[in-house]
């Protein structure tokens, strides 16, 4: 169903003109916080991307409150309160979301510790002592190698 | 025998990491107005233009609000079962008509039946946005202190009324 609207937003907002702002420089500050939004009808796009009716209403939302004169984490925290972190493109670092900000650098750290722990293994010589006439032969194959 | 031990059962970790990504939902984002206080609202009734309900009206009761469209497909859905709870009286339902036009709006309650006490018109889709509505149908369950209790995304199916709607509402009645 998402999908469906995601692929019908496409044309149909082809066809009206974009409300874009008089002012540009008001425009770059709605699309630079649109940015750091995601569409929740399209999940994979931002809100300054996504050509869904939802992530429409939100630019013209945003473009209002600047005009209104709030700050970005004003606009911010109004998003959150609304859609919840999830809306958020840069998730907050908080205890539900430890793993997911820590978790690279886990998995790093459990890397480079078998990393290490197999280069060490390797290093040091499983071989035995020579025994019996095998330093001989080591001699003798050595010796016949350099000749 | 042991090294091949180790890459089967990371495979066997990762199938199970897998799996579980497979059943979950991703669409169904989880609302943070889960026991908060339902956002005001103060809009037209859809059938009667001139007459505003207002959050505050609606105080004192549980009640469903549940967003639908004449555009939205998936509330065509739901919406036989919308009519038959309706009939039932369990709950009084109240609609927020989302982005619609009206003619369309009362043209399609015409013609699928009017479960609704009354709806309101959200022609902007503002209040919709105070509700992190995102993808039409959507339901809650407000109880009488005016604090939302649940947010279904997508149809009502006849097992989420069963187990999950039906029980809650008895149990914010009791």
């Amino acid at each position: 169903m998402a999908l469906l609207l995601c692929g019908l937003a496409g044309p149909l907002a082809a066809q009206e003109a974009r409300p874009l702002a008089e002012d540009p420089v008001l425009e770059a500050k709605v699309m630079r916080i649109a940015e750091e939004l995601r569409c929740l009808v399209c999940q994979n796009e931002t809100i300054a991307a996504s050509h869904a009716d939802l992530a429409v209403d939100l630019r013209k939302q945003i473009r209002q409150k600047l005009q209104q004169g709030q700050s970005q984490e004003q606009i911010l925290d109004f998003m959150v309160q609304r859609y919840g972190d999830f809306v958020l493109y840069r998730p907050p670092v908080k205890s539900s979301t430890w793993l997911l900000w820590g978790g690279p650098f886990l998995l790093l750290g459990v890397a480079l510790a078998g990393l290490v722990l197999n280069i060490r293994r390797r290093r040091t010589p499983a071989s035995a002592p020579l025994q019996g006439d095998e330093a001989e032969r080591l001699r003798r194959l050595l010796g016949e190698e350099k000749s | 025998m042991k090294r091949y031990l180790l890459p089967l059962i990371v495979f066997v970790v990762l199938l199970g990491f897998l799996a579980v990504g497979l059943n979950l939902k991703p669409r169904e984002v989880p609302s943070p107005l889960i026991d908060k206080p339902a956002p005001a609202f103060k809009l037209a009734r859809l059938d009667l233009p001139d007459k505003q309900l207002s959050l505050q009206d609606l105080q004192g009761k549980v009640w469903l609000l549940n967003v639908w469209a004449s555009w939205c497909v998936a509330c065509r859905v739901e919406h036989p079962l919308l009519v038959e709870l309706a009939g039932s009286g369990a709950v009084p339902i109240y609609g927020l008509n989302y982005k619609d036009k009206r003619d369309d709006a009362l043209a399609w309650l015409a013609k699928h039946g009017n479960p609704y006490v009354a709806s309101l018109s959200d022609t902007e889709g503002l209040v919709g946005i105070d509700y992190g509505v995102y993808g039409v149908p959507e339901t809650f369950v407000i109880d009488k202190a005016g604090i939302i209790r649940l947010k279904h995304i997508g149809p009502v199916t006849p097992e989420v009324l069963r187990d999950t709607i039906l029980p809650l509402v008895k149990k914010l009645n009791a």
